[in-house]
């Protein structure tokens, strides 16, 4: 995933062009657009709904309805943990507990240098390996509070 | 010569791409020429990276291996098969592995999952070969005489549906497999997709065969993209090599497949919902009727079945449904992938028929609790499952026998807990899971849990408010009883079993809660 300003209006309009072509296109070009720019630029809703011949208020509603989908810039890394069972049974609350005293944002927050977004997730199908953290798209098993701070180490997360 | 080094999305969790690397590397600095295939995980997970070498047909495990520790594989010639403290011998003879019955997952783990050739050579599309010499009703009637139920969750006979949508009469038909897999603690559907892709395609297409549907599309949770480029790649390989398209191993038939990836929506895994979703619209819950096997995708006739479901067909059609019906117990036919997560210590991939006990797969199998605590606690059937005592671990694996203790099979996933948890903590997290993915159309399930985190907040806070207790029955009678969908109608199951087997866990004695839940 690549970060940053909305500054070539025809890659936004290429991903339009293609997908609004697919009866079931909205998603794909939702997924394709955040690929390209981190999130969905508001400003932008708009023409996403001429493009796919819906109201505004249509593209929004399915922008929001799923949690992938993002409508602010995230932080230059995004961390992701798992929050769901399997995990909490191998110890998910220390790692968790760690990741947000050292980065000093709750879920859903990106930290006040906009380095570091951190997201929870409800399983990655890693339960047998958990606890489980994603870091820009990567996935670490057996995480403990030790191994998950070393990764933010890694990241030039210090403090 | 040929090593063999997991791309399985767990196995690259634990390094196994840096192993693979480290592998090549080594083998370059020492001239040795070898053949590295990236086959799928044996599902040994406390093993992972689990590194085989073939040799003459001979395969020699090695497991847990890190980067670090593959130059002294090296130095021991583990090419050679020799001792090294990782060594674990033949992947078949260990006893994890050969107890188990694997018809779905008889392949992985063998070869490369890629590779149309070795799918072929590994007794791949036998069973779409013998499906072309059927009529669709044939297929529909072995089908449904293997007694295969939907591995899911909801455990409806899959003949019966093929039945219905084969029935229906229109112009265009729909089969979509549901990959959302948003069951915490089950990772099978990964396993296949990452492990044998052409095995979903070709129970996919045989689907199509049998109920005169010529597209499908694979609904894939967006939370796997290993997965995700694993299939893109197997769906351009089996269109190149004439197993999907136009015309189907010659046959003349045809099948166009798709893959559509989810935005993270725990509710996209009904059904219903999943088709709202696939049609490119939020995932809001349809009432049924009608079925989306009369009504379903663009309102067209659909097959939805999830990726066990079809994976299973191939072998059903090679083998024969009687073979398939011999394997498992009363009206539980077959075998069944679990998947074992949680606090053990040999967590992992389980294929057994059903009637197995819960103890032989939490001991035998699992080998009890990784941290040596006691086992306290399973959630068993996914997030919305009820949570067993140790009391109930000798109740068989059977949708039935499950039942009768207020058990679910769901997708086979069994998480284990140590005598650390809390399930007054659990409950609150189940209302929490529920109010976090709750579609929002229905208010025993949108407020509901939302009341219910906060009753929960009051009764764990250790303020015996008088009435808490029945507050949080009587919500959960309401969320069972009035929810449009299994999110808010079965989120009770782990609040519900939690306070009946553990009471103590919401400081109440069994005999205050007893009274209370002779209803529920
Ligand atoms: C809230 C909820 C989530 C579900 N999630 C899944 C899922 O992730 N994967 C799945 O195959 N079925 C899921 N199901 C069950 C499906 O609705 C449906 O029964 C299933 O896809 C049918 O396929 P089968 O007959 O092969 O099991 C879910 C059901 C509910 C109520
Ligand atoms: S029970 Fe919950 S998820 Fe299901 S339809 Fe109602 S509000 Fe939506
Ligand atoms: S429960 Fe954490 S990865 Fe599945």
């Amino acid at each position: 995933m690549e970060n940053g300003k909305v500054e070539r209006k025809d890659e936004l309009e290429d991903i339009l062009q293609s997908f609004s072509r697919l009866a079931n296109g909205l998603i794909p070009a939702f997924h394709a657009i955040q690929d390209r720019y981190g999130y969905v630029p508001k400003e932008r809703l708009p023409e996403i709904a001429r493009a796919f011949n819906l109201s505004q208020a249509d593209v929004y509603g399915v922008l929001t309805f799923y949690h992938d989908f993002r409508l602010e810039p995230v932080g230059r890394h995004v961390v992701s943990v798992c929050r769901a069972e399997a995990c909490q049974a191998n110890g998910s609350a220390a790692v968790i507990d760690r990741l947000r005293r050292k980065l000093g944002v709750d879920f859903g927050k990106t930290t006040t240098d906009g380095e570091v977004t951190l997201l929870p997730t409800y399983c990655f199908g890693n339960c047998a390996c958990g606890p489980s953290v994603a870091v820009d798209g990567k996935l670490y098993g057996r995480m403990s509070a030790e191994r998950v701070e070393r990764i933010l180490h890694g990241l030039g997360v210090s403090a | 010569m040929r090593v063999y080094v997991p791309r399985d999305f767990s196995a690259c969790a634990l390094g196994a791409d840096e192993v693979a690397r480290a592998i090549e590397r080594e083998a370059g600095r020492r001239g040795i020429t070898l053949e590295l295939v990236r086959n799928g995980s044996r599902g040994l997970y406390w093993l992972e990276p689990f590194v085989e070498v073939e040799r003459n047909g001979e395969r020699v495990a090695y497991g847990p291996v890190s980067e670090e520790e593959v130059e002294s594989l090296f130095d021991q010639n583990f090419l050679e098969g020799k001792e090294h403290p990782a060594r674990q011998g033949n992947p078949e003879e260990i006893p994890y592995l050969r107890r188990q019955t694997r018809l779905v997952f008889r392949r992985i783990g063998k070869n490369d999952p890629l590779s149309l050739d070795e799918y072929r050579k590994h007794g791949g599309l036998a069973g779409l070969a013998r499906a072309l010499t059927l009529s669709s009703q044939q297929i529909v009637e072995e089908v449904t005489k293997s007694g295969l139920r939907g591995r899911g969750g909801a455990g409806f006979p899959t003949g019966i549906k093929w039945k219905t949508t084969l029935q229906a009469v229109d112009d265009q038909k729909y089969i979509v497999c549901n990959a959302d897999e948003g069951d915490s603690g089950t990772f099978s559907d990964r396993m296949v997709i990452e492990g044998d892709p052409f095995l979903l395609i070709e129970g996919m297409t045989i689907a199509g065969l049998a109920v005169g549907a010529t597209e499908g599309y694979v609904y894939l949770r967006s939370e796997y993209p290993l997965a995700r480029r694993i299939f893109e790649e197997a769906l351009e390989r089996a269109r190149a090599g004439g197993i999907l398209g136009k015309d189907i191993l010659g046959s003349g038939k045809s099948f166009f497949l798709n893959l559509y990836v989810g935005a993270g929506a725990y509710v996209c895994g009904e059904e219903t919902s999943l088709l709202e979703s696939l049609e490119g619209k939020r995932g809001m819950i349809r009432p049924r009727p009608p079925l989306p096997a009369v009504h379903g995708l663009w309102q067209k006739p659909t097959v939805v079945n999830n990726v066990i479901t079809l994976a299973s067909v191939p072998g059903i059609l090679a083998d024969g449904a009687d073979a398939y019906a011999q394997l498992g117990v009363g009206r539980s036919k077959g075998t069944l992938p679990v998947q074992l997560s949680g606090n053990l210590r040999r967590p992992g991939l389980v294929e057994v028929p059903f009637g197995i006990t819960l103890e032989e797969l939490l001991f035998d199998y699992g080998g009890g609790t990784a941290s040596g605590r006691p086992l306290k606690a399973i959630q068993i059937g996914g997030p919305l499952g009820p949570y067993l005592p140790s009391s109930l671990f000798h109740v068989t694996l059977d949708y039935e026998e499950l039942a009768k203790v207020r058990g679910i099979v769901g997708h086979g996933g069994i998480v284990a807990f140590d005598d650390t948890v809390n399930l007054g903590e659990m409950a609150r997290y189940a209302m929490e899971f529920c109010a976090e993915e709750s579609c929002g159309k229905c208010t025993p399930c949108r407020i509901g849990s939302t009341r219910g985190m906060e009753l929960m907040d009051k009764i764990l806070s250790g303020k015996k408010a008088p009435g808490s207790i029945q507050l949080l029955v009587d919500l959960c009678d309401v969320m069972i009883n009035a929810s449009l969908c299994g999110l808010g109608g079965m989120t009770p199951f782990p609040v519900l079993s939690g306070l009946r087997h553990f009471p103590e866990d919401f400081g109440y004695a069994k005999e205050e809660v007893e009274p209370l839940l002779q209803k529920v």
